[in-house]
């Protein structure tokens, strides 16, 4: 130990105001968590009515699974898919706890078919290494939707769900090309998500198919990573290396809040963005036409409500009456929507933080 | 080992026992003396990479404004994982490693941009930010000094809780900043240059101040170059360990204020990887990984380094993978030529 000379009684007392004043700050801080939100409108996708497949059936129970909700998008996939299941009274759901990696999710989803639940939405880490446990509720008599982020065996599920990814960067192309058709010199810059999945290289892929169609091409394309501040760095550097833009495709509208802000922080105004999967924030921005992204294409997580639904009429034995007695079909892609001021109403539903 | 120098002109606080008889001297007048010749191959290296921009994009690298207002982009996307590397500087002189960084400036920027906090103003969001990294930082040091953990895992315990309790404050929502004062941090100019990048520029200056001209600092790197001789030689090596933690938590807060003001929001995303980008800067600027020896202005250009290369592969539309691929050999030529020129100095007079 070491010789204290100091005086132990002046010592002993600068350490308990030290120690008052570092629970003060915690006090302090911990009075500023709070975070209540103004009005969440998640859930509520569909009006109810009694016909049809509304109709309610024999009872049946749903578990579904998820990763960790740690991007606002995955939060409203778990939420959209609570609400839905609350309409039915025929539903016994159940989400299972989240992921946090793709063993952990297998691990979670073989407890689920031990289960035996009369259906099993997945919506997986990974989907090639989701891939086996699907098979193996399938074999178990369970049908599986898969959610999103497909199986690479069609035989590990009875239904494959998801928005249409394509569609997402070809609507988003469309928009920018009937803005700009006739200028072939057009600066158009793209801001992709995570590079390595195949989502991102489906969105880049239909956006350059509709930019096509109008004799445009992507001047710049710049990586992101679905986060904020990925976001705003891309847009720096982007805005950097282009001294003139005319529009902007953004794979995210988390990412996009960074890249408005880049955009506002250099100065720039000259061209117009357009988003993906249609956040709070940037509807809001639509609405009042106060920022650079004029339009967004949906791709929205309340496809976890439609996966409830889906679920419940396959546990149920049943299909949609429109399908004209055939089965349900065992793959979905949801269309994408463009949404412009001139819509952005009847998608604020949809929002999600 | 070398004689004791006289560095008495250099103390405000007074000489300490910590610097007798070990190589500290060494390094304290060659960062002094001459930054540019210890810190020579990252100055080479950023030589090289403006080349490569000046035969690559001369319409950007050859034009007086328009190089000058890249480089305001490059030296403003460096402005925050700068101030968060100059922080680890200390923590990796004091033979320490403090892998918390990216999840406190996460947990720091989403306590400041909370519903509650916003209501508050501008002032009490930075206060917020700032103790949070703080008091973080304390937790860190005091596991490590006396819970005697390794620091290794003492901040890899606080990386995941702080990024968890982060997405557990914010929902894992994206809290957009509705104060004005806040987002315009970020849109700031302060004499022609972005207020952020005087912001860096300032904590770099006092960090240096810090490092190499108080009692402090020296007891920093006295820790790092040997503990046990140090507390032999009467640092109150724990109380030093607790401020270190403290001060690399506080460069979270400060950077947090800086990424949330440049994002326009707080996010449990924010800062992602920090940990990683700014260890990698300290080490490819001179810094030794087992402490005792590190500069403030190696670990500047360090960043600058990584992010001229950033700018650099999307200015010229390159795909990220080349990015990647060039950051690994820059930086492990960057240590080949530090290690290089350590052993030079070493060699020639002490």
């Amino acid at each position: 130990m070491t010789v204290r000379v100091t005086n132990r009684y002046s010592a002993g007392r600068r350490r308990l105001l030290t120690a008052v004043a570092v629970v003060a700050a915690g006090v302090v801080l911990t009075s500023c968590t709070s975070n209540t939100p103004k009005s969440s409108n998640s859930g509520s996708t569909s009006s109810s009515s009694s016909t049809g497949a509304a109709a309610t059936g024999k009872k049946v129970r749903i578990l579904f699974s998820g990763p960790v909700a740690d991007h606002g998008f995955l939060a409203a996939i778990n939420s959209f898919a609570k609400a839905e299941a609350a309409k039915y009274p025929d539903v016994d759901f159940k989400a299972l706890e989240a992921a946090a990696d793709a063993p952990s999710q297998i691990a979670a989803v073989q407890t689920a078919i031990a289960e035996k639940p009369d259906a099993l939405i997945i919506f997986p880490q990974d989907g090639d290494q989701l891939t086996g446990v699907g098979k193996a509720a399938t074999a178990a008599g369970i049908p599986v939707i898969n959610l999103d982020r497909k199986f690479n065996d069609a035989s590990a599920y009875r239904m494959f769900l998801a928005g249409d990814n394509y569609k997402v960067g070809f609507n988003a192309g469309t928009y920018i090309g009937q803005k700009l058709k006739g200028k072939p010199n057009s600066v158009i810059g793209e801001i992709t998500g995570i590079a390595t999945l195949a989502l991102t290289k489906e969105r880049s892929q239909g956006f350059k198919d509709a930019l096509a169609i109008y004799g445009l091409k992507v001047s710049r394309q710049v990586n992101a990573s679905f986060t904020v501040q990925s976001g705003q760095q891309a847009m720096a550097n982007l805005l950097a290396a282009a001294p003139h833009l005319d529009a902007v495709f953004n794979h995210d509208d988390d990412q996009n809040i960074g890249s408005e802000a880049a955009a506002a922080q250099a100065g720039r105004k000259e061209f117009f963005i357009v988003g993906t999967a249609c956040s709070n924030t940037m509807l809001k921005h639509i609405k009042a036409g106060d920022a650079r992204i004029e339009a967004d294409v949906t791709f929205t997580p309340a496809i976890s409500a439609t996966a409830v639904s889906m679920a419940r009429l396959i546990a149920q034995g049943r299909s949609m009456p429109d399908l004209a007695g055939l089965p349900m079909p065992s793959n979905m892609l949801i269309d994408s929507e463009l949404v412009t001021k001139d819509n952005v109403a009847q998608f604020e539903k949809f929002g999600w933080d | 080992m070398t004689e004791p120098v006289d560095v008495a002109d250099h103390r405000p606080a007074g000489p300490g026992p910590a610097d007798r008889g070990w190589s500290f001297s060494q390094w304290f007048r060659a960062d002094a003396s001459e930054p540019v010749r210890r810190n020579l191959g990252l100055v080479i290296v950023l030589i090289v990479l403006y080349a490569i921009g000046a035969w690559s994009r001369p319409d950007i690298f050859l034009h007086a404004d328009r190089l000058w207002s890249n480089e305001l982009t490059v030296l403003t996307l460096a402005s925050s994982i700068g101030v968060v590397a100059i922080g680890m500087t200390f923590v990796i002189i004091s033979g320490g490693i403090d892998l918390s960084v990216g999840a406190l400036l996460a947990l720091a920027s989403v306590w400041s941009t909370t519903v509650a906090t916003q209501s508050y103003g501008a002032a009490t969001m930075v206060l917020a930010a700032l103790l949070v990294g703080t008091i973080a930082g304390v937790v860190n040091g005091t596991l490590i000094a006396y819970g005697r953990m390794a620091p290794f895992i003492a901040t890899l315990a606080m990386m995941v809780a702080a990024r968890g309790l982060a997405q557990k404050i914010s929902g894992k929502t994206t809290q957009v900043v509705s104060v004005h004062a806040i987002t315009d941090i970020a849109q700031r100019k302060v004499l022609g240059l972005p207020l952020l990048v005087v912001i860096f520029g300032v904590v770099a200056v006092l960090a240096w101040v810090l490092l190499n001209r108080t009692t402090f600092g020296r007891r920093s790197a006295a820790i790092g170059g040997n503990g046990e001789a140090a507390r032999l030689a009467g640092i109150n090596v724990r109380r030093t360990q607790v401020l270190i933690y403290a001060l690399s938590g506080l460069c979270c807060g400060i950077a947090a204020i800086m990424v949330t003001a440049q994002a326009n929001s707080g996010s449990s995303d924010h800062g992602n990887l920090y940990e990683l980008q700014a260890i990698a800067a300290v080490i490819i600027g001179g810094t030794a990984l087992a402490g005792g020896r590190g500069t403030i202005v190696g670990s500047v250009l360090g960043v600058l380094v990584f992010t001229q290369i950033t700018n650099l592969f999307i200015v010229n539309n390159l795909a990220i993978e080349y990015q990647l691929i060039a950051q690994g050999v820059i930086i492990v030529a960057a240590v080949l030529v530090q290690q290089f020129r350590v052993s030079s100095l070493r060699r020639g007079p002490a």
